[in-house]
């Protein structure tokens, strides 16, 4: 989750910058530049996300170096799914949290012209991102592990069109429907990398 | 080693000042503890192995004292991790008591005047004037700490136990009482709930007199780990009421680095403090440290003669060990206590490590029941209680006056956990007492700043358009 957070600091960082230095009143410019702040966020995560594996080899490293039994205690593979946990918790939490403060007071969804489905639709997008998350940390870990760099670049290549499919928004069937169709891609694929099959 | 300074609270115009020094002792001290507990812990495991291997002769020994060393560390880590843990929840229940309390009660953000400490106000024309009368009010309130917890120094220097323990007393009165009553008052006004004088004083009677027993002197472990969370959350709230923005910040920053030059230089009053208690192998101050577990006191009988073992090998170790069993000693005259036997085991099992053949002679001879008397996961975790006061108050702030409102909250709150998660590897890697407030502050505000004028405005737009990060 810590992670997940300085990638956002400093992606954010990177996009106030431009935006500063920009025209504020050019619409299609801002536009383009939050795009553009998109995509650079999702590579910083997954470069976090890349860095955090590192730390948690080096922790396994000494967890089995001093282990009784030469094994350590807590796996690689649940490491992976905690951290697709926490990036996944970290950023839902933030996607979700103010819209649900504001969904406590009073006040009509849409009322100005825009979807009145935006709280359910956020809902939905969300509970995916964060499904996706921890999918996309189990198959990241085990594609660093056995140095599947293929493994790795579908994960990015992943993110990134989960993220582009939302610039769709509010055209509602072209974000959800293929990002929770990637949902189950990746499920179904960290779901036998972990061991399991269509029996077990 | 723990170094506590109690600022005792004092009582003026209504306002209060409060015990800053918890911070960095108790933090450091239970993390020393911590590691000494794990150590003692292996020791005892690997000791009756040894002695079951007949005799050891001294290169027998010293393998077995490398392997214990090693499967301490370990193990060590391993409970250092469940000892995290332990310290997770009530830091986080604290801070969830404040934001909560801040989210709901408006009194808390109301702006009704200032503390005496603080008295340069912050609604200036001029940013530059702002920023002077802040930086004023900061170390107007950073020199009434360090004049306090020098007093305190002094004062336990000199043995003046009694005008402490009257202290703390006080100070404990006071926000049991009277603070929690404000905090009750207000939190009817809030949900308009009609409460009768009666009502309210049997309530505050009874919290309050059942929070005293149990902090000062016995009580169920949860309910004394409860009440302080409790007393920490309303000093909390009293700063962030009474602190005007700029301070606030200021001050938690400025105390981080005093903090760290507290604990860590040789002439800090925090660091004389715990020296001074080293030295008499007397306890630290109860009711101003949160302990995570407590040792029941088990087998009494067995206690003077090894005491008076104990204290036949203090002369012979260095300092730590002393420090350790000066914690030891204070900790079982403490709320959180831990049981003699486990204390002596401690230092027997630590004194293998770096004593003579004699004092191995004397570990193995230990009873067998060294064994049973303590189960290995109850070592428990200390933190000073100013520590949870100064994490609640940055959350508390980032809650009640960010742009980025809950995003910041999170932020923050993660931060301010990381940090405290780093303090205890640090700690464990240098196995000295190490100031708990600095890193996590830090973070705490780092992540503060940068989310309220970065990340606000990104997200802010991602919502609005619907992006997904």
């Amino acid at each position: 989750a810590f992670f997940w957070l300085v990638s956002l600091l400093l992606s954010s960082l990177i996009w106030f910058i431009a935006v500063k230095a920009s025209d504020p009143r050019d619409e299609p410019l801002q536009k383009g530049l939050l795009i553009f702040g998109v995509m650079f966020s999702v590579l910083l995560q997954e470069a976090f996300r890349f860095l955090y594996y590192k730390l948690l080899r080096k922790a396994i490293e000494g967890l089995v170096a001093l282990s009784e039994d030469g094994c350590s205690p807590i796996s690689i593979q649940q490491m992976a799914y905690v951290a697709g946990v926490g990036f996944g918790l970290m950023s839902g939490a933030f996607s979700m949290i103010n819209l649900l403060a504001d969904a406590l007071g009073p006040g009509t969804v849409g009322i100005h012209g825009d979807s009145q489905l935006y709280f359910l639709t956020s809902a939905f997008m969300t509970m995916v991102l964060i499904f996706l998350h921890t999918f996309w940390g189990i198959l990241f870990f085990h594609g660093c592990e056995h140095q599947r760099w293929w493994e790795i670049t579908a994960v990015v290549v992943m993110h990134l069109a989960v993220s582009g499919s939302t610039f769709c928004n509010p055209l509602y069937v072209g974000s959800l429907v293929p990002s929770y169709l990637l949902m189950a891609t990746a499920a179904a694929w960290a779901y036998l990398l972990s061991g399991g099959s269509a029996q077990n | 080693m723990t170094e506590l300074s109690a600022h005792l609270p004092q009582f003026q115009h209504g306002q209060l000042t409060e015990n800053f020094p918890d911070n960095h002792i108790s933090n450091t001290n239970d993390n020393s503890e911590r590691r000494r507990h794990d150590n003692s812990e292996r020791r005892r495991n690997d000791n009756p192995e040894s002695e079951t291997n007949g005799q050891p002769q001294n290169n027998v020994q010293q393998q077995v004292v490398e392997q214990d060393e090693e499967e301490d560390e370990e193990l060590t880590l391993k409970y250092g991790a469940k000892h995290v843990i332990m310290l997770f929840v009530p830091v986080t229940l604290c801070m969830v008591v404040v934001v909560a309390t801040i989210k709901s009660v408006s009194f808390y953000t109301r702006k009704d005047g200032q503390l005496i400490y603080t008295p340069f106000t912050e609604e200036t024309e001029t940013v530059g004037q702002r920023a002077l009368n802040s930086i004023l009010n900061a170390a107007i309130m950073i020199s009434v700490i360090i004049v306090m917890t020098i007093l305190l120094v002094v004062l336990y220097k000199y043995r003046c136990y009694k005008v402490i323990h009257g202290w703390l007393i006080i100070s404990s009165l006071l926000l049991l009482f009277f603070f929690s009553f404000i905090y009750l008052g207000e939190v009817f006004k809030t949900y308009n709930v009609a409460m009768d004088y009666i009502t309210v004083a049997l309530m505050i009677w009874n919290f309050g007199v059942v929070g005293m027993i149990c902090i000062h002197w016995k009580g169920p472990l949860r309910l004394q780990q409860a009440y302080l969370i409790m007393i920490s959350a309303l000093m909390a709230l009293v700063f962030i009421k009474y602190l005007p923005e700029w301070t606030a910040w200021l001050i938690l920053a400025v105390i981080s680095v005093y903090d760290l030059v507290a604990v860590l230089c040789p002439k800090g009053p925090l660091r004389m403090l715990v020296e001074t208690a080293q030295e008499r192998n007397e306890t630290l101050f109860p009711a101003l440290i949160y302990s995570s577990t407590m040792i029941w006191l088990v087998n009494m009988a067995e206690e003077d003669p090894e005491a008076q073992r104990k204290a036949s090998k203090n002369s012979s170790y260095d300092k730590q060990a002393p420090a350790n069993q000066t914690q030891n000693e204070d900790a079982e005259a403490d709320d959180g206590g831990f049981s003699q036997e486990w204390q002596q085991q401690r230092d027997n099992r630590i004194g293998p490590i770096e004593s003579t053949p004699e004092s191995r002679a004397a570990v193995q001879a230990l009873p067998s029941n060294s064994q049973t008397s303590e189960d290995p996961e109850e070592r428990g975790v200390k933190l000073g209680l100013g520590d949870f006061i100064f994490y609640s108050v940055l959350v508390g702030k980032a809650s009640a006056t960010a742009s980025g409102d809950w995003n910041t909250t999170l932020a923050c709150f993660v931060a301010i956990l990381i940090g405290l998660c780093l303090t205890l590897l640090l700690l464990a890697i240098f196995k000295k007492a190490l100031p708990a407030l600095p890193i996590s502050i830090t973070f705490g505000l780092v992540f503060y700043f940068a989310t309220d004028n970065l990340v606000q405005p990104f997200m802010d737009q991602l919502a609005f358009h619907q992006f997904y990060i």
